[in-house]
């Protein structure tokens, strides 16, 4: 119980910490939730804060502040039903609260009930079920998710199976020769959990059709003073479960990877194009979106020109929207549009953009805040002056920094410069603290557009898209091409000896003493030596890598994909 | 247009009355400062207070004042500048030097300009600087220095103010502290520290050693709760503006205040953006203008504008209560509306001068009450009587029984300052209550001869009672006098303090009729909340969130409807995928993920039966999926982790 209350109470004022027996902190809790109000939201830190208040006596002064403190909610609660406070009726708890951990395999059982799920009669099934199967015995929860596994199963088109389904189960499941080769993806470490897994299975199950039910009894008015008793309970359950999740460096999802997966990795081009024969869904509903932000056009000219600055949020890509914007509005005055996305901007650029190209000034800056405060002084000196700046994605990974975003604040605290920027991230408002935000003067506009982020994503490393590696491909042959054919023959012998090697995958690259040997019989080299300096001239254009073995030998590798590395031996042979 | 030359007016004002509310306590400041330096006392700490945004504005309007009055030589140091003692010191100077410039700026320029950048900066050229410049000033033509700058002294202190001591490292502070102490002979240094927490900051920053070099002098600034009353005492409890806040407006400004940043200049900035939503929104703000304009703007209104008035809500009401032929009138003629329109106007004017009196007065009365049941501060009395109807709310009734049980000096001088709000006010239907309350004090006054009386007789049964000291008899007596407390009938006193709380209840009744009663309010007042809380406070999660759960929020398809948690499998790729990691624990595996994608969005499709075209659609689907994730990277939901092959790291925990 102590515990609990320190956790609370710290967050105002420095609390006593007393050691009081359970009986009396229920009693309190029980006259505790009689008297007050409670807020409709389950927020365990305040009711504990109240309790801790309770055992210290109330002044009047506190009591102030909590009805201060009620004035607050019910005020937001006005807001929130508010007709136009659209959806934000979500309190804050909902969207992003701790969770029970889940297995993976929720994830294959959820879409297999999304994929029922067209007809509404059996969402309301679904809806319906967990509190039945809640009480009902074990058995027939194993029967519950036999049955899932079974639709999964006819479900899913391809031989493959979702393999996070418990190992018996599949075994109990399946014709015999079929499985063979999916259980054989499941790695050891798996394997070992399996016994536990199987029940926790049904554990999770049964739980995850609890918390259901367990929300759904905190948001309507239940029985006062069991509750209280409820949250408290289930936050440090919460708290528990979430150390449990993080604590544990194995993970328990399946061992499969995208290369078994028999498919192929896109590249930027195809996956562009297969992307533009997927129709767009919803089109006539994002349109009418669009043209409901479109129509605030005008508005959002007359607040930047009384001195506010404007603050796109929202799903979807606002670059189209901001884009639409310029056309319209900006055509006829000076405006800098900064691409935030693109992975080598920096607030220097931008600063070099607005001397160079606004302000018509040659010359360097020795730091970004001489810049800035050149730009002040030149704006202040002409009041003519006038700049539009639009950024997207001002949350992006290079303008997110904290001396950027100080800068960029000062930038557009300045009368004349007028900023209009999206930022999409969730966590993009920590950006700002009070002096940035006071300098930026935001307006917030939700655009959520739900238009696909094309160019945004375009530059991301992603997972799963190959790396087109056209650039590296470029670079090699033009290294190449200044070299002497003596040293081009000898990184050939190099690249298609590792090419030949390239189903090893252990393959450690090619010992020294092999190579110059290999050299010699192609008649390239003539000693030790003139190897040594050519392989240090390649080293130093990064062409090749070299390690050391176990052993002490020295392996040559060439630092690129094979399919790189067979194209250009491609090239070269139309060269020759 | 005329909206936007009004609004800049209204601007114009606001921006003076912040500067007004700050430049008073800094006029008390600057005084300390001046006596401050004759003691030879190097140190001033300011301390401002959390609301740190407004500190510019504090420093900016007290190193103009310093420079008009005092010295012209000030350096403004924000930490963000100066991260070693290095770019303190050139900040310093820079500073420093430039100030010079402006003082006398012809005669030598070239002198500041070459010395501006090569001078290595350091203490002992700082010196020298300033030696120059004073020997300068003293033996250069003084007449002409003297006229302009005749406050200064003859060897003006160089004063350096600190903006944010706080964020400053510690370690610059010292080394600058030490260094300048040695220096303080050559150089009469001022600094001035300005604090946000408290005092203690100093010696907790500063050692010992260093601390003790200071002689540090403590200013306290007005709270910024201060601030905004005497910004809501200005802005809106006036008739200067006829531009007005509703209830929830006013409320939800407050709040964000109170509960977000307690920074004035965000609330003006709120206020500014409710005057600019108001002008931009509502077509009939044309008429939100001075008395003096009025009948030319109402006169200029065309026939668009007139029905736009017939269909305000509060104008409707009102023609509902007219009699027939009136209504048509109003109805149909135009110019009588105008001239209709134009009375209720003014109608609406004299209300406000009455309103903010008679809210006065009765803040006098109930800001003394025990517990406050209508708040302390008049802010909270406006909203509550904007809100509805103030006297029928409980805690007016609980204020009035407070009342009731006034003592009687109190309640003379409460009736005193009522009848000089009242006599200052600008409202013509006053004279009578003031009558009225006059008569009052005039009644109290008679009733003290008689008080003095009833003294008598209970001095006299006091001194009875010490008469008998043993303890039945003093409980005896003291019950009889509790009887005939109760029997008594009331006496003159409590039968005129009845009186008076009656005749208040009876103004409150009159005057504070909540606005939203009154026709025509819409041209005045400005009462979308939901629009002012989403542009100043917005929650960029809870759309993101929504956008994801429940997309036929936005896209109004009946394929997207759905109840409750579940989403269908026609939703908007991202929504599936997020929807699919919610279910995941830290990493993701992608080939389940997609698999899973893959079994939701062909389930969705309609079944296609030519084989030929499966291994395409796989493909496409394939090609969305990777579409998708990337966006949730983006978004902040995933990041790609090396932990596992093929897996992605979730970074949020939630969701339902």
């Amino acid at each position: 119980m102590s515990r609990i209350e320190g956790s609370g109470g710290g967050r105002r004022r420095v609390l006593q910490l007393k050691f009081v027996p359970d009986e009396e902190v229920l009693k309190h809790i029980a006259d505790d939730t009689g008297i007050k109000v409670r807020k409709d939201k389950p927020q365990p830190s305040i009711n504990l804060k109240r309790f801790v208040k309770k055992l210290e006596n109330i002044s009047d002064d506190e009591a102030q502040e909590i009805l201060e403190e009620k004035n607050y909610v019910a005020t937001l609660g006005i807001c929130a039903q508010d007709p136009m406070g659209n959806g934000t009726s979500v309190s804050g708890g909902e969207v992003y609260s701790f969770q029970t951990p889940k297995r993976s395999s929720k994830m294959a059982e959820l879409a297999s009930e999304l994929a029922h799920t067209p007809e509404q009669s059996v969402a309301s099934d679904h809806s319906k079920g967990p509190e039945k199967t809640a009480k009902t015995p074990q058995s027939s929860t194993m029967f519950l998710l036999l049955m899932r596994v079974f639709s999964l199963l006819l479900q899913s088109k391809k031989k493959e199976f979702v393999s996070t389904t418990p190992y018996r189960l599949r075994k109990r499941l399946a014709a015999p020769d079929s499985y063979l080769e999916s259980e054989s993806e499941y790695s050891a470490s798996c394997s070992e959990e399996e016994d536990e897994e199987d029940q926790q299975e049904v554990s999770t199950v049964l739980s995850g059709q609890k918390t259901p039910a367990k929300t759904k009894a905190a948001s309507t008015p239940p029985p006062r003073n069991s509750l209280a008793k409820k949250n408290k309970e289930k936050m440090s359950n919460l708290v528990e479960e979430y150390f449990e999740a993080h604590s544990s460096s194995k993970v328990l999802t399946s061992d499969r990877t995208l290369q078994k997966l028999q498919k192929r990795r896109l590249s930027q081009e195809t996956l562009h194009d297969l992307l533009k024969k997927a129709p767009l869904a919803y089109a006539a509903e994002i349109k009418e979106l669009n043209q409901q932000h479109e129509s605030l056009f005008s508005k959002w000219m007359l607040q930047l020109h009384l001195g506010f600055n404007i603050v796109l949020y929202g799903l979807g890509s606002k670059r189209d929207l901001l884009e639409k914007f310029r056309m319209s509005l900006l055509q006829d005055s000076v405006h800098l549009v900064v691409n935030g996305y693109f992975p080598s901007i920096t607030v220097r650029s931008i600063l070099n953009s607005i001397t160079e190209e606004v302000l018509d000034h040659i010359g360097t800056f020795r730091s970004p805040l001489d810049q800035l405060e050149f730009i002040t002084k030149r704006f202040k000196e002409d009041s003519s002056l006038e700049l539009y700046v639009l950024i997207h994605n001002l949350d992006s990974q290079m303008l997110r920094g904290e001396r950027s975003q100080q800068i960029l604040a000062q930038l557009s605290s300045l009368p004349c410069v007028y900023l209009i920027a999206s930022i999409d991230h969730i966590n993009a408002p920590l950006m700002w603290d009070q002096a940035k935000l006071s300098l930026y003067n935001w307006l917030w506009y939700e655009t959520t557009t739900f238009s696909p982020y094309v160019e945004e994503t375009s530059y991301e490393n992603s997972l799963l898209v190959q790396q087109s590696g056209s650039l590296a491909l470029s670079s090699l042959t033009h290294v190449l091409r200044s070299l002497t054919p003596n040293a081009r023959g000898i990184f050939r012998l190099l690249a298609q000896y590792q090419l030949e090697k390239k189903d090893n995958p252990s393959y450690p690259g090619l010992s020294f003493q092999d190579f110059y040997q290999q050299c010699r019989e192609a008649f390239l080299v003539n000693s030790d030596l003139t190897l040594r300096a050519q392989l240090t001239e390649f080293r130093d254009h990064k062409l090749i890598r070299t390690k050391r073995g176990a052993d002490g030998v020295e392996y040559l590798l060439i630092p690129v994909d094979n399919n790189t590395l067979t194209s250009f031996l491609e090239n070269q042979d139309e060269d020759v | 247009k005329v909206q936007e030359d009004l609004n800049k007016q209204l601007l114009d004002n606001l921006v003076s009355f912040l500067s007004r509310a700050h430049s008073e306590f800094q006029e008390k400041t600057t005084e300390w400062t001046c006596r401050m330096k004759f003691r030879e006392i190097p140190t001033a700490a300011l301390v401002l207070g959390v609301n740190v945004t407004d500190h510019d504005l504090t420093f900016r309007s007290l190193s103009d004042f310093l420079q008009n009055n005092i010295t012209p030589y000030i350096a403004l140091l924000e930490a963000k500048d100066c991260p070693g003692i290095k770019n303190l010191m050139q900040k310093l100077m820079g500073q420093l030097m430039n100030c010079y410039v402006d003082v006398d700026s012809l005669e030598d320029e070239d002198y500041v300009y070459v010395s501006q950048n090569r001078i290595r900066c350091s203490m002992s050229s700082l010196i020298k600087w300033y030696e120059s410049v004073t020997k300068k000033t003293d033996s250069e033509t003084p007449s002409k220095k003297r006229t302009s700058s005749s406050t200064h002294w003859q060897s003006p202190p160089v004063v350096v103010i600190f903006k944010d001591m706080e964020s400053f490292t510690t370690k610059v502070l010292q080394d600058f502290i030490v260094i300048s102490s040695q220096h303080i002979h050559e150089l009469p240094l001022v600094l001035i520290f300005g604090i946000a927490t408290s005092p203690m900051i100093i010696h907790r920053l500063l050692p010992h050693s260093v601390s003790s070099l200071l002689c540090i002098e403590l200013f306290q600034s007005l709270s910024c709760k201060d601030h905004l009353s005497t910004i809501i005492d200005k802005l809106l409890l006036t008739t200067q503006f006829p531009f007005k806040l509703g209830g929830k407006v006013l409320q939800v400004l407050i709040n964000i205040f109170l509960y977000h940043d307690f920074s004035v200049q965000n609330f003006i900035k709120g206020f500014q953006l409710c005057i600019v939503e108001h002008f931009y929104s509502q077509p009939l703000s044309v008429l939100c203008c001075q008395l003096v304009d009025l009948q030319k703007r109402i006169n200029s209104l065309s026939h668009d504008q007139c029905e736009n008035i017939r269909r305000l809500p509060s104008f409707r009401r009102y023609v509902e209560e007219q009699e027939s032929g009136k209504q048509i009138a109003l109805l149909t003629t135009d110019n009588f509306l105008k001239e209709e329109t134009q009375k209720l106007l003014e109608d609406l004017h004299v209300y406000h001068e009455n309103y903010v009196s008679v809210l006065r007065c009765l803040h006098v009365f109930t800001s003394s009450l025990p517990k406050y049941p209508l708040g302390k501060q008049i802010r909270e009395l406006h909203c509550a009587c904007l809100e509805n109807q103030v006297w029928e709310t409980e805690e007016y009734e609980s204020s009035l029984q407070l009342a009731r049980m006034l003592n009687k000096s109190d309640l003379v001088t409460m009736l005193q300052q009522c009848v000089e709000i009242l006599l200052s006010s600008s409202g013509k239907e006053f004279d009578k209550t003031v009558e009225r309350l006059k008569k009052f004090l005039t009644q109290f006054q008679s009733l003290e001869a008689e008080a003095f009386q009833e003294q008598d007789v209970s001095v006299s049964s006091q001194k009875e009672l010490q008469k008998k000291t043993d303890l039945y008899h003093l409980q005896k007596t003291l019950l009889e006098l509790k009887e005939s407390r109760r029997s008594k009938k009331l006496t003159k006193f409590e039968m005129l303090r009845f009186e008076v709380v009656d005749f208040i209840d009876s103004l409150v009744r009159k005057y504070l009729v909540p606005a939203d009663h009154r026709t025509l309010h819409e041209i005045l007042y400005f009462n979308t909340a939901a629009v002012l809380r989403g542009h100043l406070n917005a929650a960029p999660r809870t759309a993101l969130h929504t956008a994801l759960n429940n997309p036929h929020w936005y896209l109004k398809n009946q394929a997207l409807k759905c109840d409750g948690g579940s989403i269908s499998n026609k939703a908007p790729d991202i929504c599936i995928v997020y929807k699919l990691h919610l279910e995941c624990g830290r990493l993701i595996n992608l080939v389940d993920w997609l698999e899973a994608f893959s079994t939701v969005v062909m389930a969705g499709e309609e079944p296609k039966a030519d084989m030929a075209s499966s291994d395409q659609m796989d493909d496409i689907i394939h090609a969305r999926f990777i579409r998708a994730v990337s966006e949730l990277e983006l978004l902040g939901f995933i990041k790609p982790s090396k932990q596992k092959t093929d897996h992605v790291a979730r970074l949020t925990w939630g969701g339902c």
